[in-house]
């Protein structure tokens, strides 16, 4: 297929004595939707600090975007979009007044954020409350507009960890159409979730335990391997031999 | 630079959207500038004798009008039972009890050494060392006339006595009036701005860490030195503002006389406030919640203010202590505030306060940049 975007080897975390991320190796090809899995405590949000530039890794070598994590972070940031855990938009201001923010601070031009956001305005359909403040807008519009938001500036990789958490049904499938969009576009999408749904989405995956890396491949591989049916299935498998 | 001007617009429109902030920053120092400087009075009126005359004659009768004209004390109860007064003591009812032994008059006419007793209530120490002083010149004053006037009274046909009296008069440079609010109101002043500054500095990056969004900014390419110039200057012209309300009230409502320049108390303040918004940085950047940086902030500021010079003379500190407050920052502005405002002084005289807030404040600022972590 194409090539990678990005690869990881041996990348390793240690908090004291603790290992958090304990020596995982993988690739991401460009485009591709990959599928970042793992119970809670597995070390996945560490492990995607460590590739966003957020953390410094421990050991090991990783390149995103072509950028070094241990030397390049800035570099990195730049190439990325990332969206956390925790709401991270800003509540006391306007969905407007967000998308300048954050389009003014990655260096997009007046005209430039004030047309793409236009765009997903309209997209999202939150023309009638445009100029209203975050904190009155429901969790599923929340979530939709700070993904939108994350990829304001066009980056090569997006992350997403756990974007869908505490979000309805529908939304989370309209979520999931946005994220298959920005994939079309050619924005490569890293996305962790508890969602086993989810993860039959995804072009590949990883399963975290421990810190540590126990399956990788396509959900149909994943599958065939295990003997099961279901990516539930193979989950509760990997996670608790 | 365009990425620092979002920052600020930003900074901006969550300031002036939080409801509580502009009475905050507006409304309360303009209120409390006010209040404090009329309390902070350390001139103590009507302090309660107690007045125990033993002697019943003209002379005990002379120094209880010149008490009462005084104007620093009234009299709260009289009596001639020692219980009595202690109660009265005891019961707050009197500050001071003052006991005339019988016969003083006949003494004073022998020119024989004659004693009064005062017992002063120190629970309050500064009120107790005020009343001591005011009786001791009120007494002392009493001595000169009356007693001399006894006296003479008394050898009239013979010789009068010589007496050769020192007379201290004393005149106030600067504060010819002895007036309290010129010498106080520029230093809460100081004490506002500085308040106003570090809270609303340490409070503003810590919040983002709590709700999560210093972590989305941490992942864009944004530098260092533009996240913290776009978090210090909106609090920085806040704090001019703050400033100018504050002089002008000093000016309209106390009439306190500028007698320097108000462009270099504002050049001063510029720095001063810099290095207040560093220390504010400074703390959010090694706390991690609000109610941490609270505390810390708190910390500080107390030793601060308490030591700045302003409530205790800093010449009255121990050896020690007048160290310490070489660190303070308060310190020094009060003391420019005062050479300026009230003494004319210039920039040759204010050189050494410059340099030593520009030196400080760049050593706080530059930690606080050291110390904030764009990746942990």
């Amino acid at each position: 297929m194409s090539s990678s975007i990005i690869e990881v080897e041996n990348l390793t975390k240690r908090f004291g004595t603790f290992k958090a991320v304990d020596s995982i190796s993988l690739e991401v090809k460009q485009g591709e939707i990959f599928g970042f899995l793992g119970a809670n405590g597995a070390g996945k949000t560490t492990a995607m600090k460590m590739l966003s530039g957020l953390l410094s890794p421990t050991s090991g070598k990783a390149m995103v975007a072509g950028f070094d994590v241990f030397k390049q972070q800035n570099q990195i940031k730049k190439s990325i979009g990332y969206m956390s855990q925790r709401f991270s938009l800003y509540d006391d201001l306007t969905i407007k007044e967000n998308i300048r923010f954050y389009g003014g601070i990655y260096g997009l031009k007046r005209k430039q954020w004030k047309e793409k956001g236009e765009r997903l305005i309209k997209r999202l359909g939150l023309d009638e409350v445009e100029g209203k403040l975050l904190k009155d807008l429901p969790l599923g519009w929340k979530q939709k507009l700070a993904f939108s938001i994350a990829i304001l500036h066009d980056p090569k990789i997006v992350f997403l960890d756990e974007p869908t958490g505490g979000v309805d049904p529908i939304t989370r499938r309209q979520f999931w159409e946005m994220i298959y969009e920005a994939a079309h576009d050619g924005i490569t999408v890293f996305v962790t979730t508890h969602y086993m749904d989810e993860a039959e989405y995804c072009d590949r995956i990883s399963m975290m335990v421990d810190g540590r890396v126990e399956a990788y491949d396509t959900p149909e591989g994943l599958k065939k391997k295990y003997g099961v049916k279901t990516m539930n299935e193979v989950f509760i498998k990997v996670a608790r031999p | 630079m365009r990425i620092i001007l979002y920052l600020i617009q930003k900074e901006f429109l969550q300031i002036f959207r939080n409801k509580t902030n502009l009475p905050i920053l507006f409304v309360m120092p303009v209120l409390q500038l006010i209040v404090l400087s009329y309390a902070a009075d350390f001139e103590i009126k009507n302090l309660k004798v107690y007045w125990m005359d033993n002697d019943q004659s003209s002379a005990s009768r002379q120094l209880y009008r010149d008490l009462t004209a005084s104007g620093y004390f009234t009299i709260a109860g009289t009596g001639f039972d020692h219980a009595e007064a202690a109660a009265a003591l005891d019961k707050n009812e009197a500050d001071l009890v003052v006991e005339i032994p019988a016969g003083m008059e006949k003494k004073l006419v022998r020119k024989e050494p004659q004693q009064l007793q005062v017992i002063v209530n120190a629970i309050d120490g500064t009120k107790a060392g005020l009343a001591n002083y005011y009786f001791g010149r009120i007494l002392g004053d009493y001595n000169q006339r009356e007693v001399a006037a006894l006296q003479m009274r008394v050898v009239a046909s013979g010789q009068p006595i010589a007496r050769q009296v020192i007379n201290v008069e004393s005149s106030f440079w600067f504060n010819p009036e002895l007036n309290y609010k010129t010498f106080m109101v520029p230093g809460i002043l100081v004490l506002l701005v500085t308040m106003i500054g570090a809270f609303l500095s340490s409070m503003n990056i810590v919040r983002e860490k709590e709700i999560g969004t210093i972590e989305q900014i941490n992942v864009t390419p944004i530098q260092k030195y533009q996240f913290v110039i776009g978090k210090l200057l909106p609090f920085w012209l806040l704090g001019l503002m703050v400033l100018s309300i504050g002089l002008m009230v000093a000016k309209v409502v106390f009439n306190i006389p500028f007698v320097g320049s108000v462009g270099l108390i504002y050049a001063f303040s510029a720095v001063y406030l810099l290095l207040i918004l560093g220390f504010g940085l400074l703390i959010s950047t090694l706390t991690d919640t609000q109610q941490q940086a609270m505390f810390l902030a708190w910390f500080f500021l107390v030793v601060f203010i308490l030591m700045g010079g302003l409530f205790t003379a800093i010449e009255n500190m121990p050896g020690w202590a007048q160290t310490i407050t070489l660190f303070n920052p308060i310190r020094y502005f009060i003391e420019f505030v005062r050479l300026v405002m009230l003494k004319g002084a210039g920039w040759q005289e204010t050189r050494f306060f410059f340099a030593v807030i520009f030196g400080y404040a760049v050593l706080l600022n530059g930690l606080a940049i050291l110390n904030y972590k764009k990746t942990a």
